[in-house]
């Protein structure tokens, strides 16, 4: 058990509370660092999507889970991302200046999307983004002269300084430099007055307004700062499979995307991070599993698709804090050991929390 | 001229009764429970395929496959809410969305799988071919008239149920105040139960009605996605609401695939909501209250 003695303010909003985080997240940068070579390819290409939907789940974590607008068409700024990044590359622009403009680009439609959600609230809203989604894949497959429809875009490998980032090794370094810094970046925008805002967005409405907080500069902020790091997640993901096509992004993509934040556990940074890694190995799990199954249900072509199903059903009924809440149960568990009690996390229940009364 | 615009607005309006019967399957889910299901489109995926095996399998007359449908539907619907929604009653709406999209894959896994059902593209026959009836100069096809027809009996059926049945008395009073429904010895659980059911049912018919135009495949529940366009329309808590909401969208689409150029027909539905959203953020027949701090 450990115990800090807090004896300063500025302790509370320091990036670590105690050496013991230093410690472990040192590690795990250390870990990380070393990883292209410890693992096999195969391993490190995988890592690459963990990277890339770790920026994407962060982007998607602040807006569901911090400051809790709904979205069901995060697929269209991913496209976004990549249409712009593929474009931009295609005419010559250096990496830099095209995954800013991707960057830049994705905000500017999330603005867009946000000017509606100042007025739709809960389910409404994820129709909007949801209605959004479609027309943006629409958009993608009929403007070939940009897009290349349905006949899809290629990429070339990334340029960076001069050199060209061929190997897996180095193209996994930008990946996890920059999730390292959305990571970084989101953690003090979350310590900023701006974050407390968006949370108090997420807890009331009513009296996050009451105590003077902007609810539409906010509110179009946090649309826009989720579609930027999307974007950016967006390009990275349109050089990683170095092929798009309007197909990646549709609504199943957006839904795969909410459930990375789901699964993770809702209003964590720690979650988004745990929940990319999640989707992607589940895939593997599934074709592991296969194995023990009999050959008449293994070799279905739906399995994936119940068991992505189960495992969704299964984590809200069962663990509605996601991943990240099953790990503080269990670090909790050790630390408070023998006194953890059941109900230490139990949520309450709010019966009729009804949307209709607004 | 006209006949050509009414020969459309009559297959947006047949294509539209698809819709509605699904948005009213949403909206009925909506009112009681306050989630919305996301697998509706689903449901009615399925009432499709238990409808294909009772024709064509079982070799069962049309009314009848109708009927088998509908109970299979309706008992799946109730499975739903007793096991899945029952255990996070009262969790945060997107929660539950969330749940419903789960349920949604599920059903489409299991559908693939089923031996006889798979991923294939399948017909079901209907009894009333591919006959026309020319009106004026505008030609008709039975089918769509028949759709209509049948949607029609549907909603006055549902209209007299929640009119004067017990039942459906009782459904209206838990969706309007689950505690008072309570109070008022309404077992509101159980109620929300039969919604569930009474709501696959209506999936279920809609399904039966679309398999002649659309074919039966596991991904027809997509279609169900143009129903929430409909039920937003509508407002997402009114009745009439999701009916005229799904009608609207047919007939838009309708107009929009035929005058508007290759693409307008897939997002006229959306973009019609957009804009309705943008106006009135909570549909043309939707009621707001205040809430009291």
């Amino acid at each position: 058990m450990r115990f800090i003695f807090k004896t300063d303010y500025d302790q509370d909003i320091r990036l670590f509370q105690h050496g013991g985080q230093v410690f472990w997240y040192g590690l795990l940068v250390a870990l990380l660092i070393a990883a292209p070579f410890l693992v096999s390819e195969y391993v490190l290409s995988q890592l690459h999507f963990v990277c890339i939907y770790s920026i994407v789940g962060l982007g998607l974590m602040l807006l569901v889970g911090y400051t809790g607008q709904i979205s069901l068409g995060h697929a269209a700024f991913l496209a976004v991302g990549a249409y712009t990044e593929a474009l931009l590359q295609s005419k010559g622009m250096p990496f830099f200046v095209s995954i800013i403009s991707a960057a830049l680009l994705s905000a500017a439609v999330g603005v867009i999307v946000g000017l509606p959600a100042l007025r739709l609230k809960g389910i409404y809203l994820a129709i909007a983004t949801l209605a959004f989604n479609v027309i943006v894949e629409e958009i993608v497959t009929r403007w070939e002269s940009v897009t290349g429809g349905n006949q899809g875009k290629h990429l070339k490998a990334i340029e960076l300084f001069g050199f060209r980032l061929v190997g897996d090794a180095s193209f996994y370094y930008l990946c996890l430099a920059l999730t390292a810094l959305s990571c970084l970046a989101l953690v003090n925008l979350l310590r900023s007055p701006t974050g407390r805002a968006f949370v108090a967005i997420r807890d009331s409405e009513i009296s996050a307004s009451c105590m003077g907080i902007n609810l539409a500069k906010y509110k179009t902020m946090s649309f826009a700062l989720s579609a930027a790091l999307t974007g950016v997640g967006g390009a990275l993901y349109a050089h990683k499979v170095a092929f798009i096509t309007p197909e990646q992004f549709t609504l199943l993509t957006s839904i795969e995307l909410v459930t990375i934040v789901i699964i993770g556990g809702i209003g964590s940074l720690h979650g988004a991070v745990l929940g990319a890694a999640f989707i992607i190995v589940l895939p593997q799990l599934i074709s592991i599993g296969k194995d023990w199954l009999p050959a008449a249900v293994a070799s279905q072509s739906g399995l994936q698709s119940i068991v992505f199903g189960l495992v969704l059903i299964a984590f809200i009924i069962f663990e509605p804090l996601g991943l990240y809440g099953r790990w503080l149960k269990i670090r909790s568990y050790f630390q408070l050991f023998p006194f953890y009690r059941a109900g230490t996390f139990r949520r309450q229940k709010s019966y009729m929390r009804s949307e209709r009364l607004r | 001229m006209l006949s050509q615009v009414l020969q459309l607005f009559l297959a947006g309006v047949a294509q539209g009764c698809v819709y509605a019967l699904v948005a009213l399957g949403f909206v009925l889910i909506y009112k009681a429970t306050e989630t919305v299901n996301f697998a509706q489109g689903d449901l009615m995926m399925l009432g499709a395929f238990f409808g294909l095996t009772a024709s064509t399998v079982l070799g069962w007359p049309y009314w009848a496959t109708i009927l088998f449908a509908i109970t299979v539907m309706a008992v799946v619907g109730m499975m739903i809410e007793r096991i899945v929604i029952r255990p996070v009653l009262g969790y945060p709406t997107f929660t539950v969305v969330m749940i419903t999209i789960g349920i949604g894959y599920v059903m489409r896994g299991i559908v693939t799988m089923v031996p006889g059902w798979g991923t294939e593209t399948h017909a079901l026959p209907s009894p009333f071919g591919n006959a026309v009836v020319r009106i004026g100069g505008a030609v008709l096809a039975v089918e769509q008239l028949a759709v209509i027809a049948m949607t029609a009996a549907l909603c006055a059926l549902l209209y007299v149920f929640f009119r004067y049945a017990k039942l459906g008395v009782a459904m209206q009073a838990t969706s309007q105040n689950q505690l008072a429904a309570y109070y008022m010895g309404i077992p509101v659980r159980r109620v929300n139960m039969l919604i569930w059911g009474l709501s696959a049912a209506v999936a279920a018919f809609g399904g039966i009605l679309l398999a002649p135009v659309a074919f039966v495949h596991s991904n027809m529940g997509f279609i169900g996605l143009k129903a929430f366009p409909a039920a937003v329309l509508g407002g997402f808590g009114s009745v009439p609401g999701a009916i005229v909401g799904g009608l609207i969208i047919g007939v838009v689409e309708a107009l929009a695939g035929f005058y508007l150029p290759e693409g307008f027909k897939d997002t006229a539905a959306y973009v019609v909501v957009l804009i309705v959203l943008l106006f009135m953020p909570s549909g043309i027949f939707g009621e707001t209250f205040h809430k009291k701090v």
